[in-house]
């Protein structure tokens, strides 16, 4: 009975990655189609919000986010807050020259 | 038939520790091609119109099934872990070498890739390069520095998991030691996220 119960739970995780990794492919073979029309000006901002979207499950599934204690939350929170104030500076620093 | 035991927790909290260090470590990877991708987004503002031309020159076939070829060994990547933990060493040790073996082939094509840039006369400092204009030099220059150290983060990786590999097989990695894969594992699906960006900005913006 403990056996079989496992043994379902593993099966349970081992198809939570699969499906990850379809949405992966999936979200790639949008960027590329999206790619294909040319929207010049939006065109960096869709792909950015894939590439974005496609981390994030990355992140959560492949890398077990989901499961990680609050604290670890916090600290990736504070590593990519930190990352976008250094990106924002760079960026009024070039806007505003 | 052999019982499979729960995962001791008078280990959860090295475990944890052991996690959060390698966390940290990829924060400073991450500012470390955080600053590269600030350098592409100020120089790609700045000569839109070169960066264009020159992604051109890349082949989105190529960048396309590299893609495909990461986001498939950190499939077999997370489930070699998920089977050490559940005591299948075996089935682990097959994906483990996989995930070996995806980033191998991922990096033989970079060399073709490599190889064609350079056949063309493209490469750091080349006559062929000098002579274009500002924002092609800077394109090229970016692109060979950022999938570089890219590329050798993946060679990096493919020798870690090999180790860990090694480890599975003498036995000194199992369900109740799995740690040093699980943080194996991060530093891979951490170069595979890199990738992720690496490939719309240099392939798809033509």
């Amino acid at each position: 009975m403990s056996a079989g119960q496992e043994t379902q739970v593993a099966v349970a995780r081992y198809r939570i990655y699969v499906y990850a990794w379809l949405s992966l492919i999936a979200l790639t073979a949008l960027t590329v189609s999206v790619a294909r029309l040319h929207l010049t000006t939006y065109a960096i901002l869709i792909a950015i919000l894939i590439a974005t979207t496609k981390a994030s499950v990355v992140v959560t599934f492949f890398m077990h986010l989901r499961k990680e204690p609050l604290i670890l939350k916090l600290m990736l929170f504070v590593a990519l807050l930190a990352f976008t104030l250094i990106a924002l500076l760079t960026f009024s620093d070039v806007w505003y020259r | 038939m052999e019982k499979i035991e729960p995962i001791q927790t008078g280990h959860a909290r090295d475990i944890e520790g052991a996690k959060m260090g390698m966390w940290v470590f990829l924060f400073t990877e991450m500012l470390l091609f955080g600053g590269l991708f600030l350098l592409y987004s100020v120089y790609r503002s700045k000569y839109s119109a070169e960066f264009h031309g020159s992604a051109a020159e890349l082949d989105i076939v190529l960048g396309t099934v590299n893609t495909l070829i990461l986001l498939t060994s950190s499939l077999t990547m997370v489930l070699s872990l998920s089977a050490l933990q559940k005591g299948q060493r075996g089935l682990s040790l097959l994906l483990q070498s996989a995930t070996v073996l995806l980033g191998v082939i991922f990096l033989v094509n970079k060399y073709f890739e490599w190889s064609a840039h350079i056949h063309q006369g493209i490469y750091p400092d080349s006559p062929v390069l000098l002579a274009m204009k500002r924002g092609n030099i800077i394109f090229f220059s970016l692109y060979f520095v950022m999938t570089g150290i890219h590329g050798l983060h993946v060679l990096i990786g493919a020798g870690v998991i090999a180790g860990m590999a090694v480890f599975t097989l003498q036995g000194k990695l199992g369900p109740d030691n799995f740690v040093m894969l699980e943080n194996s594992g991060l530093y891979w699906h951490f170069v595979d996220i890199i990738w992720i960006y690496l490939f719309p900005l240099f392939y798809l913006i033509v």
